[in-house]
């Protein structure tokens, strides 16, 4: 019976073209778009400069950041008033405060601070700039003091405004690879139950012999393997396009896609007996998946910092534990001695899940 | 015993009773017709007869097995062909089979006996997608996936809605022939020029069967002097007849229009002389039979 289930969906699944498109289209669109949008390159990116010093030094330390092609100058400023204004007016990203006395201070081998405030409403392209003119700063430094004396230092003193809590670490790929996984299974398992009631063949199934778990299973298996296929695409995207290292063992990592993608499937039965149309269908697993797993998994935010309510509400989140398992598997190369914990997670709930949409398939309308 | 037994069904959405305590038995290999307008409560009936649905309340047994307790022996043993049709659009008509044929277990060489006529007719396509197939040969092949696993009993929801005359006739044919293997047949539909090919017919408004006979029987319960009438205008015939005296009803019914008299002795002259001197219309008229449209109708004005 179950065969014929399996051998059924996948005739379905190679004839539908928009199937396949969601299937394999999404995920790397996603992957991509997330990707390129993250990592944009920093060009001519305005700033203010408030030199207070108007010396050699200073001078110098101005042309190096404004020839290495990521800063243009966008406005003198004449005093430190004239900083928030800028800012408000939206016309700089960044301002850069050179102490009166720079020069002689830097010959004298005393301590000195610049100070660079970065608009920090966008935060990649914040923490980017930052990191920029940090770097450049320190390059101005060891070139204008090779070896000689190494007391002598520029310490860029930072001060994000707009955003100061701003998470420091950021891989995307974990959280897009979760979000993706997680959206496209529930939507396949949902719509294609959806579907068949739109066609009125879950009717006919329904008071067929078939039990409750052969309907429920023959739906999973195959997108089963097919998200699976979606998540090695995604790996290898990640890999290769963005260069996310991938340190630990592969087959765990698949074994645990396997997992997160049997509770997205889950997911996506217990969706599909709430819709009546694929559109129903859709637009739930889309909202009910995507803001959570954004929002709430540590993807985006880190749920350290989340009030204690919405900390607990993450430990429910499937995404929380697959994050988690990805990145130590993938960057710390950890195997199952460092992510067995959040795999028990997922597995319990894979398990509770499926045993849930098994129960609450209803095989009446009413 | 009976294939299906009906005892004082009831079912409501909300406000509205869409089945109001309805009993009857469709006896073993019996052609039962369901006949009524849309919308008269023979679609739930059909769906809590196939376990889709629970009743309110009351009981009903198909194949001695009630229809909530038993639902797993009768989910095996009935063949079910629901109103809309139900079968996978992208999949052609041998997969749709074999797909039927694989969830109950069997496979279409093994049913050829049951269904190996209706089958010859659509092999030829059997290729083809179901979503391309005319609306009668979709009919067909919905009827083939219900036969698949050789039921005892077969449920038919409005099978020959949406289908042409000749399609409809060829079902019908279709049908006899399912019920001289033995099986017995529930079907309902909204044309009542079908009730007459069933072997005994439940006659079903707004919830509540008004009639359950054989088709003659019913017809011969029709007491009243019945005439076809025709004009050159139909509509305004009807018009300029129906403030006549001793009118019992007056409806169109196809090319001419239906005309039924309180009086047993009443004759076509009078009421030609009756129509003459009211319109200048030609007009012919003649006594007919009652058929099962004019025993509803009857029902429903004067039941």
């Amino acid at each position: 019976m179950l065969k014929g289930l399996i051998l059924k969906e996948f005739r379905h699944i190679m004839r539908d073209p928009r199937t396949l498109l969601i299937l394999f289209g999404m995920p790397l669109l996603q992957l991509l778009l997330f990707g390129f949008a993250l990592s944009t390159e920093i060009k001519d990116a305005p700033i203010a400069v408030l030199d207070q010093s108007k010396d050699a030094q200073s001078y110098a330390l101005q042309s190096k950041l404004f020839s290495s092609g990521y800063f243009k100058l966008e406005q003198k400023l004449i005093n430190a008033k004239q900083i928030e204004k800028s800012f408000e007016t939206g016309k700089v990203k960044m301002a850069l405060v050179i102490p009166p006395q720079f020069g002689y201070q830097l010959n004298h081998g005393k301590h000195v601070q610049v100070q660079l405030i970065v608009d920090a409403s966008d935060i990649n392209t914040g923490i980017t700039l930052r990191n920029y003119a940090e770097n450049i700063i320190r390059d101005y430094q060891n070139q204008e003091n090779p070896t000689e004396r190494p007391f002598m230092q520029i310490v860029p003193k930072i001060r994000m405004i707009f955003n100061p809590g701003l998470a420091s670490v950021y891989s995307f790929v974990p959280g897009v690879s979760a979000l993706v996984l997680i959206l496209i299974s529930s939507m396949l398992t949902s719509v294609t139950i959806a579907r068949e009631k739109e066609l009125g063949t879950m009717e006919v199934i329904s008071i067929s012999p078939l039990k409750k778990h052969h309907i429920v299973i023959g739906k999973v298996i195959p997108y089963l393997g097919l998200s699976l296929l979606n998540a090695i695409i995604i790996i290898i995207v990640g890999v290769w396009v963005f260069d996310m290292p991938m340190k630990g063992n592969i087959f765990i990592l698949l074994l645990e896609c396997l997992l997160y993608v049997l509770v997205a499937l889950a997911l996506g039965v217990l969706i599909s007996i709430r819709a009546n149309t694929q559109q129903e269908a859709m637009f739930t697993s889309l909202l009910s998946m995507m803001l959570p797993t954004l929002l709430l998994s540590g993807f985006l935010f880190p749920v350290e910092s989340m009030p204690w309510v919405l900390q607990q509400i993450s430990k429910i989140i499937p995404a929380t534990y697959f994050i988690e398992v990805i990145k130590s598997i993938m960057i710390k190369g950890g195997g199952f001695e460092l992510v067995w914990k959040p795999t028990l997670v997922l597995a319990f709930m894979a398990f509770v899940l499926i045993s849930i949409s098994i129960k609450s398939l209803k095989t009446r309308i009413d | 015993m009976a294939a299906i037994e009906v005892h004082q069904i009831s079912k409501s959405f909300g406000e509205t009773k869409a089945v109001k305590d309805m009993s009857f038995n469709v006896n073993d290999g019996e052609l039962f017709g369901l006949i009524g307008p849309d919308g008269a409560g023979k679609t739930t009936l059909i769906k809590i007869l196939v376990t889709l649905q629970k009743p309110d309340s009351g009981s009903a047994k198909v194949d001695g097995q009630d229809v909530v307790s038993g639902y797993h022996h009768i989910r095996n043993i009935i063949g079910y062909m629901p109103g809309k049709f139900a079968l996978y659009q992208d999949l052609s008509i041998e997969e749709n089979m074999s797909f039927f044929a694989d969830i109950f277990g069997t496979k279409i060489e093994e049913q050829m006996e049951l269904m190996g006529d209706i089958y010859k007719q659509i092999e030829p396509f059997k290729k083809r997608k179901a979503g391309q197939l005319s609306g009668g040969m979709k009919q067909k092949l919905a009827l083939c996936c219900a036969l698949i696993h050789k039921p005892k009993i077969l449920v038919l929801d409005e099978p020959t809605t949406g289908v042409d005359a000749v399609s409809r006739r060829e079902f019908w044919d279709m049908l006899s022939h399912i019920k001289k293997q033995g099986i017995s047949i529930l079907v309902s539909t909204p044309y009542m020029d079908e009730a007459a090919r069933c072997d005994r017919i439940a006659l079903v408004q707004e919830g509540s069967i008004i009639a359950l006979d054989t088709p003659k029987g019913i017809i011969k319960d029709f007491a009243h002097p019945i005439f076809g009438i025709k004009g050159d205008n139909n509509y305004h015939l009807i018009e300029e007849l129906k403030n006549m005296p001793g009118l019992r009803s007056l409806y169109p019914s196809g090319e001419y229009a239906h005309l039924v008299m309180d009086d047993k002795n009443q004759s076509s002259e009078e009421i030609k002389n009756y129509a003459a001197a009211k319109t200048h219309q030609k007009i012919e008229i003649e006594p007919i039979e009652a058929d099962i449209e004019d025993c509803f109708i009857e029902m429903m004005q004067h039941g």
